[in-house]
């Protein structure tokens, strides 16, 4: 297939080169999400879930699948993204890329879309290996699936944005380390932002993930923190926000060209 | 007369410190030459070809890669243009075929396993094919870097100081490897400190230094028109000094006395020469043997940066 202007085989080079280097890594990439999702719901939702009433009627295991899917979805796609760009900058091999016939557009579809790729199966895993600990439902399918991908994507590119901007390891596991993990779990991961007491309340949708959250999880149970509409437009505002970064980065070389 | 392939005009680049890498330089390079560019470290050979190549953003100028501005269309400029960078930038966790396949694909081309078969042949690498590149020698990872930048079949191959660090035999090989990429009509530009180099492989050569080209000229021609030839007598009584009266040749003594150095121009009508040899029997200078010699590159080079230093 080929489409006018566009790098077609460029971006599937790219994508294939991210995708291999999971699968050379495979072991690693999903025994982490399982064992860690496991340990989630035995100390969450076996030890500490059995003595909590249920949260807006559903049980306390079943609660925090969506959030546990989110906490991964979030903390893979930023740091598969990262990595992917900023390998190439730490090897020096980076000089190809810039060098190729290749679009800003087409390299944050190849990079981004492996990335958002890793999240979406990593986030299926996981929901298959909640099946196996609590009754998982979900009412509203698609915008699961919306939202899973659209979450996958945005973070990836905000990861995109983290590999271009870290010159060093520290640099790079420094944000996630020190903002995504925070944003998570006070996002409404393991609770409904209702059972926080004021100001914690309205200080926590100030919280981005909060709207994540509350999105995915009406797509399970109907019923979210924040209305569906606004998590969807937050979503995509962050999105439409990492996307003018990349194209800024792009069209200045920011990090990239001297 | 040759139609150019690659043309700079006025191109500057000043980084955001204020140094000021390369100054406004013009530049044309013929379709199917082999262009040396020659210059001491830091003189600016790698951010003129990055540039060129789309890695460094120019401050001024314009840069046209086969009739493509390499700004405005350069999609197409990029896809003409193979780079071998001096550094060993390459995955090291990837094999010699996946990595070549994927330098092939990034530059718009189906992978043609024929084309890439054939180039890692010629570069001695498909017995390798499968292993990863850290399994490499030094050697066989600057071939990979070779096999990568000619995997989308480029018509302008830049190779950054080629032969860098590498021994005797593959810089052999690499200069054979340039030859069979000129008969196929690949144009060539290389930059080298390495004079031999340039003086082995080159058409058309330019002297860079402090970012400045001083001079672009036929390899021969240069070599004609700047080359200093020497005649050496081997006399046959050493002397202690250069005898009185022969101000008007410039002479030196060298080997402790046994040797009489004349340096000429050959491009005179007059080199001087005859009117030597009857002074020095005048004077009963005998001498054994005679032998003449051209300056090399390398001379011409270390004359022009240290005369416009």
């Amino acid at each position: 297939m080929t489409v006018p202007g566009m790098n077609l085989h460029g971006i599937w080079a790219i994508y294939r080169f991210e995708m291999a280097r999971s699968l050379r890594t495979l072991w690693q990439s999903l025994i982490g999400p399982v064992l860690t999702t496991s340990l989630y719901f035995i100390v969450f939702g076996g030890a500490i879930g059995s003595r909590m009433q249920n949260v807006d009627g559903v049980s306390y295991g079943s609660f925090i699948v969506p959030g546990l899917i989110m906490l991964s979805l979030l903390t893979q796609s930023v740091g598969n993204a990262s990595i992917g760009i900023y390998f190439p900058k730490f090897t020096g091999t980076i000089f190809e890329l810039l060098s190729a016939p290749i679009s800003t557009i087409e390299l944050v579809i190849g990079y981004v879309g492996a990335a958002a790729t890793k999240s979406v199966v990593i986030g299926a895993i996981i929901l298959a290996t909640s099946a196996f600990f609590v009754p998982v439902v979900v009412e509203h399918p698609l915008a699961m699936i919306a939202f899973l991908l659209l979450t996958s994507v945005a973070f990836s590119l905000f990861g995109f944005i983290l590999g271009i901007w870290a010159n060093s390891f520290e640099q790079l596991n420094f944000v996630p380390l020190l903002l995504i993990t925070p944003l998570t779990f006070l996002g409404g991961s393991f609770y409904s932002i209702d059972m926080l007491p004021q100001p914690w309340r309205t200080v926590s949708l100030f919280n981005p993930v909060v709207y994540l959250v509350s999105g995915f999880r009406w797509s399970f149970f109907g019923r979210g923190d924040v209305d569906i509409a606004l998590s969807l437009g937050v979503t995509l505002g962050f999105l439409v926000a990492c996307l003018a970064v990349i194209a800024w980065i792009f069209k200045s070389g920011w990090r990239l060209k001297s | 007369m040759t139609e150019p392939i690659l043309t700079l005009s006025g191109v500057s680049k000043t980084y955001k410190g204020g140094f000021t890498a390369l100054h406004g330089v013009d530049l044309s390079i013929n379709k199917g030459e082999i262009f040396a560019l020659l210059g001491p470290n830091g003189a600016g050979k790698t951010t003129l070809i990055s540039i060129v190549c789309g890695i460094v953003t120019p401050s001024t100028g314009t840069i046209r890669v086969g009739g493509h501005d390499a700004l405005a269309d350069y999609k197409a400029a990029r896809s003409l243009i193979g780079l071998v960078p001096q550094e060993l930038s390459v995955d090291m966790f990837e094999t010699v075929l996946a990595t070549v396949t994927f330098s092939r694909r990034l530059f718009g081309r189906s992978g043609h396993n024929a084309y890439i078969e054939q180039v890692l042949r010629d570069l001695s690498l498909w017995d390798k094919r499968d292993n990863k590149i850290m399994e490499l020698s030094g050697g066989m990872k600057r071939r990979v870097l070779i096999a990568k930048a000619l995997a989308h079949e480029p018509e302008i191959l830049f190779l950054d100081e080629p032969t860098a660090g590498v021994d005797v035999a593959l810089r052999r090989d690499m200069w054979k490897l340039v030859h069979s990429l000129r008969e196929r009509g690949t144009t060539i530009i290389l930059t080298t400190h390495y004079i031999e180099e340039a003086e082995e492989m080159a058409d058309r050569v330019g002297v860079i230094n402090k970012g400045r080209l001083l001079l672009v000229d036929d390899k021969t021609a240069l070599m004609q028109k700047l080359g200093k030839r020497e005649l050496d007598l081997t006399l046959v009584d050493a002397l202690d000094a250069v005898p009185a009266g022969f101000e008007q040749w410039q002479l030196s003594l060298e080997n402790d006395g046994r040797t009489l150095r004349y340096v000429f121009d050959a491009t005179q009508e007059d080199t001087g020469i005859p009117s030597l040899l009857r002074a020095l029997g005048d004077r009963h200078i005998a001498f054994k043997d005679l032998e003449t010699s051209k300056s090399s590159l390398e001379d011409i080079f270390v004359d022009l940066v240290e005369e416009r230093a």
